[in-house]
């Protein structure tokens, strides 16, 4: 019996002040899938993954979460989904500690690992304690990629995750993203890396059409 | 960890706590503001008692008012800069939940502190002792007012450079009843008049500011998220 | 999709081509409405027993006063529509209504200034009604202030449209609160025109005035929105079309075609 995918995107579009940023954008998405959406930069990558999060509300088109949409199933959605953005949302004056024990907190869906593991798996192990101004912005990076090992939310929502992060993060985080697929969960990232992983499809984005009419 | 509608706004009224505790310095400077601009008043106006008692109300209320609004701008600011506003933006919590922790917060370490110092204010103003105590409670439900109403102003400029200059221009308006009110409040005791009704009306004004004000910061959160 | 955005694109040229033509009986009948009121007030009308000439200037500045207070709930109002149906064509009546009712609300001032001099000795006086004026003006400033500094316009009209609604509420609350500091304040030698015992001779012209400021608001505001229609829409074809063929028009009378 066919089962609605996890997240189906339909005819998708934004626009902004009369700009066309994005186009009829279709997507399906299952659980184990992973989505890499390429495209040049300023072709909406950052404003597709954000209208996937809610942030932003299309000018046309449908999310669907399991065959609702997501309006109509706001908290469901909002529970089972990740977003890390180009920001890493690290507050400067809070330690590592904190930073991480806020963002599990406010995250429905967490799994047993401590936050002390965590940071020791992400090579944050002996910083946990001073304050994340006198880290670097890699450091910050790994901060927020803590937060992958500890959620259980289906969806993750990732942009450009791979900045700022050497071959070793890259590797861990690829890691990471096949023990998320394998688990069942599903992946939609931007990112121009060639990622090795299984299930992969590539989405492509090309320049925004210009003005309407 | 439970995802009740009543945890968005402990946990975000928590987390600004903490904030405002690690920028201790920074924090306090409405305060300090407050008190060092009441030493303006008798070398612009006059040192006699007589004269600073009658506008000694006034004044500090005025002065209350205007370290609230330079605190309100950053309300938001850091939660932009760093990427925090983008989650707050899509947490499963109602956004005006923790809109209301988080002003709540910016009261604690705004409001009350002004609150609780102006008796001193008010010793170094000559204020008659008949206001002490309507000061008091004038100024801790009126700086609520103007946090919440501060937070809307907040919202609809936190993605604009140099928000903080027109932050003050969208609010003082609306700052304008919670002043007459409050002024009143004082004013009435000392005159031998009952306090009461004015500070019942701040009391309303306060409630209707909680109930409207996380929405309208919450839709003007939305737009900035969108710009 | 396309059909959305064809909808939308739709509204705001239907209002320009349409408003050509309301302007064209509009603009005579505001024109002589004003005109009239102001003979009758200015001219005809008889003189008041303590004022002598001077009450004359309520003509003015009490239509502009009616008209500055109608004006921001207007502009609030076209917000509110905008945000809830998303119509391009409200967010820029809103944007127009703006400085229209900013500039009355000086009118108001300016000339409630004028009328304070014979009559009560002092240009300015913080009495309830411009005290609540001089807020209303700020009011104005700030919703375009606002609308003003964010680049992208779908943003600047959203915002502006809160902060329209923010400032609805308040105008009632603001207004009594004025009200009554002043009635707290007030100084017993100052009153003011409460009117209603205006004599009908005097009262009339009134009315007429403010029938007609009503007729040059929604003049003004047409012809501001249409102006914003221009801007906005520049890019599109039908309002290069338009451009084209003004260009062409100029072009042909410089070299000396019909």
């Amino acid at each position: 019996m066919p089962h609605s995918p996890l997240l189906k995107v339909e005819s998708l579009a934004f626009e902004r002040d009369d700009n066309c940023l994005l186009e009829n954008v279709n997507l399906s998405l299952n659980s184990g899938e992973i989505v890499q959406i390429e495209g040049a930069n300023g072709s909406g990558k950052t404003t597709l993954l954000r209208l996937l999060t809610s942030a932003l509300e299309p000018s046309a088109g449908k999310i669907l979460y399991n065959g609702s949409q997501i309006a109509d199933c706001r908290y469901q959605y909002l529970s089972d989904m990740l977003y890390i953005g180009h920001q890493p949302a690290v507050k400067l004056t809070l330690t590592a500690e904190e930073n991480l024990r806020w963002m599990v907190n406010s995250s429905a869906k967490t799994n047993q690992l401590s936050i002390a593991q965590a940071l020791a798996e992400v090579g944050l192990a002996g910083y946990s304690d001073i304050p994340c101004y006198t880290l670097s912005a890699g450091q910050h990076r790994r901060v927020a990629l803590a937060r992958l090992l500890i959620s259980e939310a289906a969806l993750w929502y990732l942009d450009e995750p791979f900045t700022a992060i050497d071959k070793q993060g890259v590797s861990f985080l690829e890691a990471r993203l096949q023990e998320h697929l394998n688990r069942g969960g599903a992946v939609v990232l931007s990112s121009h890396q060639d990622l090795g992983l299984n299930n992969l499809r590539k989405y492509s984005l090309s320049a925004p059409t210009g003005q309407t009419q | 960890m439970a995802n009740s509608i009543n945890s968005g706004f402990h946990a975000w009224l928590k987390r600004d706590l903490l904030l405002a505790y690690r920028r201790r310095g920074e924090a306090a400077s409405p305060l300090v503001f407050f008190v060092m601009v009441s030493t303006l008043i008798p070398l612009g106006l006059t040192p006699e008692s007589a004269r600073l008692a009658e506008v000694a109300a006034g004044m500090i209320w005025v002065m209350a008012l205007l370290a609230t609004l330079l605190s309100v701008d950053g309300l938001f600011a850091s939660d932009y800069q760093d990427g925090s506003l983008e989650q707050l933006l899509i947490t499963p919590q109602l956004l005006p939940m923790p809109l209301l922790g988080k002003i709540t917060a910016h009261w604690l370490t705004t409001g009350l502190p002004l609150t609780l110092v102006s008796p001193l204010l008010g010793l170094m103003l000559s204020l008659p002792a008949s206001g002490y105590l309507p000061m008091i409670c004038s100024l801790a439900l009126g700086t609520a007012c103007l946090s919440l109403t501060g937070a809307v102003g907040a919202a609809l400029t936190v993605s604009l450079r140099k928000g903080g200059l027109l932050l003050s221009l969208l609010v003082m308006p609306l700052y304008m009843p919670v002043i007459i009110f409050g002024t009143a409040t004082v004013t009435y005791a000392i005159d031998g008049l009952n306090w009461l009704p004015p500070l019942a009306i701040l009391g309303a004004l306060f409630a209707a500011s909680v109930a409207l004000c996380p929405l309208a910061a919450a839709g003007g959160l939305r737009i900035t998220s969108a710009n | 999709m396309s059909w959305q955005w064809f909808h939308r694109l739709g509204s705001p040229r239907w209002f320009y081509h349409n408003s050509a033509r309301w302007l064209a009986w509009l603009c005579p009948i505001a024109a002589a409405v004003v005109l009239g009121g102001l003979v009758w007030g200015l001219a005809i009308a008889p003189e008041d027993a303590k004022q002598g000439n001077s009450f004359r200037i309520i003509y003015l500045h009490v239509p502009a006063s009616f008209l500055a207070l109608a004006g921001y709930y207007i502009m609030a109002i076209a917000g509110a529509v905008g945000l809830i149906w998303k119509m391009k064509l409200s967010y820029m009546v809103m944007k127009s209504a703006a400085p229209i009712g900013a500039a009355l609300t000086f009118i108001a001032l300016f000339s409630g200034a004028i009328w304070g001099k014979p009559t009560w000795g002092t240009y300015w006086v913080w009495d309830a009604r411009i005290t609540s004026m001089l807020i209303l003006l700020f009011l104005y400033l700030g919703v375009m202030a606002l609308q003003y500094a964010y680049h992208s316009i779908d943003a600047a009209s959203k915002a502006g449209a809160i902060l329209g609604l923010v400032g609805t509420v308040n105008i009632p609350i603001i207004y009594k609160s004025v009200d009554w500091w002043f009635t707290l304040h007030q100084p017993a030698t100052i009153k003011f025109t409460s009117a209603p015992s205006m004599h009908p001779d005097m009262f009339q012209p009134l009315l007429v005035m403010i029938v007609g400021f009503y007729l040059f608001y929604a003049v003004a505001l047409i012809l501001h929105t249409r102006s914003e229609i221009l801007r906005r829409e520049r890019k599109t074809s039908w309002v290069r079309e338009l451009l084209n063929e003004k260009n062409q028009d100029v072009a042909d009378k410089k070299v000396g075609k019909s």
